[in-house]
């Protein structure tokens, strides 16, 4: 074999031995690619389109919103509250939008009402096995914001503007996952 | 600051995949048209033009980082200066204001504002997610990520809030696609009913498959120049140049959770009062506050007090019909809570096109006679320039000579609004042009 000939090390590549890339069967591999005599024709030649894969693993911190996820994973809902203006965020904020200043965790309530709803029929490719599904931002009274989570419970197949109002419950998942959908809410 | 003109402009087809090409012909096709309609040649605008910009918006889809920059050497403008800007939907608006600030500023003559996207490298459903990557990815995107989710769940409060209807928001899909029929670029050419739209698979409820924009790949490209910069364009081409001019641009921006957005009073435009929004809480979910923030600060650069009595046209950021009749609020065409039904009384409809609707104040003020988004694709980065290209052209009365006919040319147009729109309304331009 050719390539245990160069694996001997200190001994020069005999003359009849061509310098050349070894040759390898992984990747695309494609024979027999048609080509015509007179270069002209190439402009007039199909696309060659060829499937890429591409994936990543991220590191993503929950930096100074962590406690929120710790909070899900001991069946605590927490929003936050400015220091200085008492603006209150039901999707924390650790600082105000309004005013600038540092807020504080506090513990929403459980039970709040659906501000608006979707039913997802299609979706994107990591939550198309989900589907259909439900969305709600729920409202507190007294919180200035919304959070946004999934509402199960309900036909998703009747949907109905009737929802808008819906007093709803929050439930958490009993294994974390460290996501936001650890808490999912239910007709209360 | 100086006044600046739009000279010219081009845009590729839009199409739901150009394999073909890569992305620099693409551009190139649309750069070409626009040197082509001023009289020029390339090697005669190179020596003229002082610099670019480029607009994309997703590096996902694109997968290849400085794309702008490949825009660039292939289009033959380097070494001139150049960037990219980007801001999700509403890149290719942010890009013309930039070209604009550019010439504006007396640091340019001339200047090329260009953009593309290429969408068609991942399936849709891998490109849905794509873009609602532009959600939060700690609190939003996870819990089911879906941009048309998003928009569905902001026209829910909306008709919850002011009775908005889903056939006011079907007669938006109607005229836009109609619309469309007549434009040789768009991606969509059909004639469609309401029930059509009703009829279609149902996305994210209440927005079906025909409410919502499709993803496409295309370019657009736009040359903006001072009166100096006009004279030189006209001496190398000996032709006369029509150009319309930029009167006025404006910008807004909204928190990128819906749910973090405010609920507290209107901010007015000059035709409103305190007192056409008692007991409203604004903006909300319902409306967008960036689009609002835009209109008032394009409208007095332009020294527009009632849109609706001064403006002639509106190419409009119609990714959801939902969105275009919350946009006729936010740009105080309508007060806040009336878009659905000025949609379907008529008003945004060309007066001239029969749409199988009985309307009974058709063509008040057109909107997207183009065909919009919906149905004339978007191909992100392109998009707000497309919109910037078709406004001129409506100026210029130059409709029939770039559509082949004449039937969306808006009679006696002087002049047009142009709005440009990210993400649920995080970022949104409006940018005024008249008639020279
Ligand atoms: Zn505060």
């Amino acid at each position: 074999m050719a390539s245990a000939k160069r694996e001997r090390p200190n001994r020069k590549l005999p003359n009849e031995e061509p310098v050349a890339l070894p040759e390898t069967d992984d990747g695309t591999i494609l024979f027999n690619v048609p080509f015509p005599k007179d270069l002209a024709q190439l402009k007039a030649m199909a696309p060659i389109i060829l499937k890429q894969p591409y994936r990543i693993d991220y590191i993503h911190s929950y930096g100074q919103d962590s406690p929120f996820f710790a909070g899900l994973a001991n069946g605590k809902l927490l929003g936050t509250v400015c220091t200085k203006c008492g603006y209150k965020y039901a999707t924390p904020k650790l600082h105000c939008m309004d005013c600038g200043s540092e807020c504080d965790w506090f513990e929403l309530p459980q039970v709040g009402a659906v501000h608006t709803f979707t039913v997802c029929y299609f979706g994107s490719e990591e939550f198309l096995k989900e589907t259909p599904f439900v969305l709600i931002l729920v409202e507190w009274p007294g919180v200035d914001t919304l959070f946004l989570s999934r509402l199960i419970g309900v036909d998703p197949l009747s949907p109905s503007l009737e929802w808008v109002g819906m007093k709803v419950r929050a439930k958490f998942r009993r294994l974390s996952k460290f996501k936001p959908t650890d808490v999912y809410f239910v007709p209360a | 600051m100086r006044p600046v003109y739009m000279v010219s402009g081009g845009v590729s087809k839009f199409a739901k995949a150009r394999p073909d090409v890569t992305f620099q012909p693409m551009v190139k096709e649309a750069y070409d048209y626009a040197l082509k309609d001023l009289g020029l040649e390339h090697p005669r605008f190179v020596e003229i033009v002082d610099g670019s910009v480029a607009s994309y918006f997703s590096d996902h889809f694109q997968r290849q980082l400085m794309s702008g920059i490949m825009v660039q050497d292939y289009l033959g403008l380097c070494p001139k200066p150049s960037h990219r800007v980007e801001g999700g939907g509403a890149t290719g608006g942010l890009c013309f204001q930039e070209a604009w600030k550019s010439v504006a500023s007396g640091l340019m003559d001339v200047c090329v504002a260009y953009g593309f996207e290429t969408m068609s490298h991942v399936n849709t459903w891998k490109g849905n997610e794509f873009i609602a990557l532009a959600s939060d990815v700690s609190f939003d995107y996870p819990v089911g990520g879906f941009y048309s989710g998003y928009y569905a769940m902001m026209v829910v409060r909306h008709m919850q809030e002011f009775g908005t209807t889903v056939e006011q928001m079907a007669h938006i899909s109607v005229k836009n696609h109609n619309n469309a029929f007549h434009n040789p670029y768009a991606q969509k050419r059909k004639l469609l009913t309401i029930e059509d739209v009703r009829r279609a698979p149902m996305v994210a409820w209440p927005l079906t498959r025909l409410d919502i924009c499709v993803m496409s790949d295309g370019a657009a490209a736009t040359i903006l120049a001072s009166e100096e910069g006009v004279n030189k364009l006209e001496k190398a081409s000996g032709k006369r140049i029509k150009p319309a001019k930029i009167v006025g641009i404006g910008r807004g921006t909204d928190a990128m959770r819906m749910a973090d957005r405010p609920h507290r009073q209107v901010l007015l435009l000059p035709h409103e009062r305190v007192s056409d929004y008692r007991g409203l809480k604004y903006p909300g979910i319902h409306s967008f506050r960036a689009g609002r923030m835009a209109s008032k600060l394009a409208y007095e650069m332009a020294r527009i007090v009632n849109p609706i009595k001064e403006l002639d046209f509106i190419e409009l950021h119609d990714a959801y019909t939902s969105s275009e009749i919350q946009t006729y609020e936010d740009m105080g065409l309508c007060k806040y809570g009336e878009g659905g039904r000025w949609a379907e009384e008529g008003n945004p409809f060309l007066p001239n096109l029969d749409y199988g609707l009985a309307l009974k104040k058709p063509g008040t003020l057109p909107v997207n006679p183009s065909g919009g988004l919906i149905a004339c694709g978007h191909p992100v980065g392109a998009t707000g320039l497309m919109q910037a290209v078709f406004a001129l052209w409506q100026l210029q009365g130059s409709i029939k000579k770039h559509f082949g006919n004449d039937r969306l040319q808006v009679k006696g147009a002087r002049r047009g609004a142009i709005h440009s729109h990210a993400g649920t309304g995080t970022y949104v331009t409006v940018s005024i042009m008249e008639k020279v």
